[in-house]
């Protein structure tokens, strides 16, 4: 069975993969799918400490699988309000470029 | 049989999780993390958290992916063209992303607990949606009602968003 320890390192790899893209990518789309991982390697170390720390009861401790469903609706608003502003720019800019969106004021 | 179940599908969200990255065409990329979060999904089964694990496959293998392809589709983006990388910023962040990963290695490698197996579930009901459904509106209920309003604003902005014109 594996450990705590390893479900922490694919944790902290898939949440570096997803720092990377953020970096490294300049398609604002994949830059948003890069977020979604960052948010998704959090929420895999909350459910492996929720798992970790089962209670006297013999089960896990259910807060961090609230709090992980609490992040999930609030990832899934913040893409869809992400995505609208990715169209509004398109509409005006027809690029999802991003140094082709260097501007702050339009 | 469970460690390699766990390996199997570490290896598979991590591989996807890379191609969404290395992927030059956005709708590979889309792809690619339909496959890591169906990864991911799994793993959070083997930690015995099957409600979580469902509602990842719903609403991010179902209605957020769908919403990247919808936009995708409807830029009808193609690959990138290669552009002059700028070689500053690509070695400032890869340097940040590798000092991260060295130090996740060494708090884990130095986290006592981390050692330790999963204690084995003893409970006589291991019923995940009941238990979590109770704590949900027993002792979050104000939490869960404000992110009932978080996702309204948030509708309400996407519908204002997506109605005025940009200049």
């Amino acid at each position: 069975m594996a450990t705590l320890g390893d479900y922490l390192i694919v944790s902290g790899i898939l949440f570096t993969i997803g720092f990377a893209g953020t970096m490294l990518r300049r398609n604002i789309i994949i830059i948003l799918m890069s977020l979604e991982l960052m948010f998704n390697a959090a929420n895999l170390s909350l459910v492996a400490f929720s798992r970790f720390h089962t209670g006297t009861n013999g089960l896990p401790n259910y807060n961090a699988q609230v709090f992980v469903f609490f992040i999930i609706t609030v990832a899934a608003a913040e893409v869809a309000v992400g995505l609208a502003i990715v169209v509004a720019l398109y509409r005006a800019r027809q690029t999802t470029h991003i140094e082709d969106i260097a501007n702050l004021k339009f | 049989m469970q460690l390699i179940l766990f390996w199997a599908f570490a290896l598979l969200t991590l591989v996807f999780g890379g191609g969404v990255v290395i992927n030059r065409n956005p709708v590979a990329s889309a792809l690619n993390l339909v496959v890591s979060f169906l990864g991911l999904a799994a793993l959070f089964m083997l930690l015995d958290a099957f409600f979580i694990g469902v509602i990842q496959v719903l609403i991010y293998a179902g209605a957020v992916m769908v919403l990247f392809l919808f936009i995708i589709m409807l830029f009808n983006l193609r690959a990138e063209k290669l552009r002059r990388i700028n070689w500053p910023a690509a070695a400032g962040g890869i340097a940040v992303a590798i000092a991260f990963l060295s130090q996740v290695f060494y708090v884990v490698g130095r986290f006592k607990p981390a050692q330790q197996r999963f204690p084995p579930l003893t409970g006589s009901k291991i019923d995940d949606v009941h238990n979590i459904g109770r704590l949900l509106f027993d002792s979050y209920n104000l939490p869960f009602q404000i992110i009932g309003v978080l996702v309204l604003v948030a509708s309400i902005g996407v519908i204002v968003l997506s109605t005025r014109q940009l200049r």
